[in-house]
């Protein structure tokens, strides 16, 4: 259930890129899809009644690991969302770019990207 | 329980992203799409991955502060949304296509609440998780896979960040061209 509901938003953010015409509206998209992505991969290493992969004090190593949740998927995500944001900032700066040189976020104004 | 409260917020993450595609005001879009990155820190806190939340809201902070910078000076912020309507059904057909092979994908997976690291012994998480506070000293596992296992992920996510900051300043300076028209 809780897979679908992650896919649905993805489908969201795909529904976004794909047929809006304001360009910040496709960037927002590419954002929400990125937010499903990562939130699907962190899900996956879910384990029921799991604790944080951080060891407390006076806690036996055996006991640790067959409690806590996945470390790896969440070291790579870590890493995924920092990259996220220097995508986001190129994307905003292409727009800000395209605004001055066209004065408008309507993409099927810009004739001349046409190829 | 947990599973009912990772329901609703997810719930409320799809009203807020439709919210965020359907308005047609620019800035109220980008405020809602903050709040979807918000719904998703507090899913991130409740399973278990506290760094992931920390960084998300962080993340989230700095990215509404940058497309606020895209929005605030343009003055036309309301565009007429008249599409043509085959291709928009084109669209939709895709998208529905994509959506039943996902749902057939979804079904292989492990069920919730079981990672795969627990099906599979040779899944290098269970060395992680064994032999962490061993052999880096960190108490943290997550901190002991991104600094020391997997460090040179970390070092080419540093590469790609300054990079693409790199890349935004030079498409948005104005120096070089004006030197080029004198």
């Amino acid at each position: 259930m809780i897979y679908y509901l992650c896919f649905v938003l993805f489908l969201i953010g795909l529904y976004g890129v794909t047929c809006k015409k304001n360009i910040v509206k496709i960037i927002l998209g590419l954002c929400i899809m990125e937010y499903s992505v990562n939130l699907f991969l962190i899900l996956l290493g879910y384990r029921k009644n799991g604790i944080p992969p951080i060891i407390n004090k006076g806690m036996e190593i055996n006991e640790f690991y067959n409690k806590a949740v996945d470390p790896l998927p969440q070291a790579l995500v870590l890493t995924s969302i920092v990259i996220g944001l220097g995508i986001l900032s190129l994307m905003v700066a292409i727009a800000i770019r395209l605004y001055q040189r066209y004065g408008t976020f309507d993409i099927t104004e810009m004739k001349k990207l046409k190829g | 329980m947990i599973e009912i409260i990772i329901i609703v917020l997810l719930i409320f993450m799809l009203i807020g992203s439709i919210i965020c595609l359907e308005t047609k005001d620019l800035l109220s879009s980008i405020i809602s799409i903050t709040s979807v990155g918000y719904f998703g820190s507090v899913i991130f806190l409740l399973i278990g991955a506290p760094d992931i939340a920390i960084t998300q809201m962080v993340v989230e902070v700095l990215s509404l502060i940058i497309l606020i910078r895209a929005t605030i000076r343009m003055d036309l912020t309301t565009i007429e949304e008249d599409r043509d309507f085959f291709g928009l059904i084109g669209t939709l057909a895709l998208i529905f296509v994509f959506f039943i092979l996902g749902m057939e994908a979804i079904r292989y997976l492990p069920k919730f609440g079981t990672p795969s690291f627990t099906l599979n012994l040779q899944a290098p998480s269970n060395r992680y998780l064994m032999n962490g506070l061993k052999e880096t000293g960190a108490v943290n596992i997550v901190t002991s896979i991104i600094l020391d296992y997997r460090g040179y992920d970390t070092l080419g996510e540093a590469t790609i960040l300054f990079t693409s900051i790199l890349g935004a300043l030079a498409i948005l300076r104005v120096y070089a061209r004006k030197r080029k028209e004198k």
